[in-house]
């Protein structure tokens, strides 16, 4: 029974959470960010396994594009290093870069194919990058308040 | 969250005052507000140090002073004798030392954030606890298989999460670290995953600056004594210098070089002295699973890799649909006024940085209910309550709220037997409003009422009076029936490595400056200074 919601305001006023999944990291590469693809029962009836694979899969490459020790990063932490750490405070970095771009991508994800069958998917920094946590809205019908107080996701100050 | 610090103040024994609403407070919280560990933040959260400032003053101190008397006493005569390069050498160090050692001080080691509540749970549920035990259950662990090596992840009953590899809990600060490498007391903070780089180039800079003070310094008096070939007994201050840097260069060049070790071979100060890889532990065919085998790729993984982000966020907003301006802490309300139970566990995560596992439904009739954690810190301990309702709470089930209690709980009915009761730990308001009830840490507090067995109506309120000559010894009285005192050991906080100077610098230079003092210049009579210092206190060198 998938629920259909149109975008993620609706959800958010109109759904209450009936569970959350957490995917778990995958450290068979080290202290690495990567997340496990493998798909979670939970979200069995909700959602196709390929799709939920392919956001994990792009997500990890994100993580891995921005952990990547290459001819940017030395070059980053050369001119962070003479100039006395003090680039820190006026560039952003390379991996910040890379934040912003997976949270816009999963913004995207969560717009176009989640919050239709009723998921939401929080990004991993707002859980310190150990889970990717992904709500499970019910949908409640025509009355009721709103939703259930634990958190969902939104672009919260960052 | 805040410093918390408490001073013990008696209860007043007076009967609190009416109840006062909560003040609805504009300003919106930052998440360093809230934050649980024991870290300190400053400028809106922007500047963060660890809990205690360890010889963090000191280090400032000996640095800044030795070479402000340096570029003050020999500067000039170096500049005129020697070169012009003296001066700009030693600025640009000096500038490189401080700058490396107040990015060490004041940035976010990589601290992991505790899990959330229904993260929590969620391991739990995996793990197959059911909850019921409200004592520390034997230690989790994880297995994962690393680069062929098997690496274990330790549970974290504090932060409520599998450590991730290389992560440590530090016990000084109260956080899990990333790629945790020691709490460095002279740098005042955890040296973890994100300030690393900042320590090492600190370190190394240091060991320069010391031996180039050192080597100027010394050319300074073999010049003097060289050139003039009079006495040096006016020039004190060089001589100050050339002792603190004799003795600083070798520490802070044996630890740049132990340093340098470990960035080579991709090992944390943790792993090389638990011997995690060398193995000592008793398992055959270790080797660090994070090395790369190439001291190159070595040191530009551990200095060179993207700097990541602090996972904290401590300068972001509070989510506000979570947290209702009314159950703000921070307001000096007295004991007494009211709080509705559903609004408690917010109250007691803002006041205690944990998080309740599950949320009591918003309908202030009904029983409700709380499910534990079975955190058995000093600050907040929570204990199990039966799921169904009504509500029994005994004496051995109590709420332990960190902060100040300022409003009575809207308790279910049948929910009092005679020892019901609250108490009060760490208490972190310590100013007196007038003269409110104020709660001390370890009184026990009990619904205010005709008798023991009040029950309040459904939905009524309760307040809280301290009872007299009762008083909890902690975290004991908090066990329930059958756990033992023998479980709460530091041992199940997880080992870390603290390293600890206790170097009582002050003494040993008074103890150089009179030996100097004493020491027969040519043409000089000695004074006997030491003899006529009454009582010195014992010096203890560790």
């Amino acid at each position: 029974m998938a629920t259909e919601f149109h975008n993620l305001q609706e959800l958010r006023h109109s759904a209450s959470l009936a569970t959350k999944v957490f995917i778990q990291r995958d450290y068979t590469e080290g202290t690495v960010c990567k997340f496990q693809a493998k798909f979670p029962a939970e979200l069995d009836s909700r959602i196709e396994r390929s799709l939920f694979e392919d956001t994990v899969k792009t997500l990890n490459n994100y993580y891995a594009e921005a952990e990547k020790i290459g001819g940017q990063s030395y070059l980053e932490g050369c001119l962070a290093c003479a100039t006395a750490y003090m680039i820190f405070l006026c560039m952003e970095t390379r991996y910040e870069k890379v934040l912003k771009k997976i949270s816009k991508y999963i913004q995207e994800q969560n717009e176009k194919i989640y919050a239709p069958r009723g998921l939401l998917i929080t990004d991993p920094i707002e859980r310190g990058m150990r889970v990717i946590e992904i709500s499970v809205f019910e949908d409640r019908g025509s009355s009721g308040s709103s939703s259930g107080s634990s958190s969902t996701s939104s672009s919260s100050g960052r | 969250m805040k410093a918390c610090e408490y001073r013990q103040i008696g209860p007043q024994g007076t009967a609190p005052s009416p109840p006062v609403s909560a003040q609805n407070r504009v300003k919106r919280l930052r998440k360093w507000n809230v934050f649980p560990g024991k870290n300190r933040f400053y400028c809106d959260g922007r500047i963060m140090v660890a809990g205690q400032i360890g010889v963090l003053p000191l280090t400032l101190g000996l640095i800044i002073v030795t070479s402000c008397l340096f570029f003050i006493f020999d500067c000039p005569f170096l500049v005129e004798h020697v070169t012009r390069c003296i001066p700009a050498v030693g600025g640009v160090l000096f500038t490189f030392v401080l700058v490396s050692l107040l990015h060490t001080s004041f940035s976010d080691p990589g601290i992991l954030p505790r899990a959330s509540a229904a993260e929590a749970a969620y391991t739990e549920k995996q793990i197959g606890n059911s909850g019921s035990s409200s004592y520390r259950p034997p230690p989790r662990t994880r297995e994962v298989l690393i680069n062929r090596q098997l690496v274990k992840l330790k549970y974290c009953f504090t932060c409520k999460m599998f450590r991730p590899p290389r992560t440590s809990h530090c016990s000084l600060c109260d956080n899990c670290v990333e790629h945790f490498d020691h709490h460095c007391p002279w740098v005042g903070n955890c040296v973890g995953r994100r300030n690393y780089r900042f320590f090492y180039a600190f370190i190394v800079s240091l060991a320069f600056l010391t031996v180039f003070v050192f080597g100027c310094v010394a050319t300074h008096l073999a010049l003097r004594k060289f050139r003039s070939n009079r006495s040096l007994n006016k020039h004190s201050f060089t001589a100050l210098e050339l002792v603190v840097c004799f003795f600083s260069v070798w520490s802070i060049l044996g630890l740049s070089g132990f340093h340098t070790y470990l960035v080579a071979s991709n090992l944390t100060t943790n792993e090389d002295i638990k011997g995690s890889w060398s193995g000592n532990s008793g398992v055959q065919n270790t080797e660090n699973p994070y090395s790369y085998n190439n001291i190159l790729m070595n040191c530009c993984a551990v200095l060179c890799s993207p700097m990541p982000p602090s996972l904290i966020d401590r300068r972001g907003f509070l989510p506000t649909d979570e947290f209702p301006a009314a159950a703000h802490p921070e307001p000096e309300l007295p004991v007494g006024s009211s709080l509705s139970r559903e609004r408690l566990p917010e109250a007691l995560e803002q006041c205690c940085g944990h998080q309740v596992v599950s949320r009591p439904p918003s309908s202030p009739q009904s029983t409700t209910s709380l499910t534990s954690l079975t955190s058995l810190r000093s600050e907040c301990i929570y204990q199990a309550l039966p799921t169904t309702p009504p509500t029994q709470w005994t004496m051995n089930t109590v709420f332990v709220l960190e902060a100040s209690l300022q409003e009575a709980l809207v308790l279910p009915a049948d929910a009092f037997r005679e020892e019901s009761s609250v108490v009060v730990q760490n208490v972190t308001r310590t100013q007196q409003v007038g003269s409110q009830l104020r709660a001390a840490p370890g009184h026990w507090l009990r619904p205010r009422g005709p008798g023991p067995h009040r029950q309040p109506a459904p939905g009524g309120r309760a307040e809280l009076l301290p009872v007299e000559g009762r008083r909890a010894e902690l975290p004991a009285d908090f066990l329930p029936n059958g756990a033992s005192r023998g479980r709460l050991t530091s041992s199940h906080t997880g080992k870390n490595v603290e390293l600890k100077f206790k170097v009582n610098l002050f003494w040993i230079l008074l103890d150089l400056v009179l030996l100097l003092d004493n020491w027969r210049w040519p043409g000089r009579e000695p004074t006997p200074v030491a003899r006529q210092l009454p009582g010195r206190p014992l010096r203890h060198y560790t």
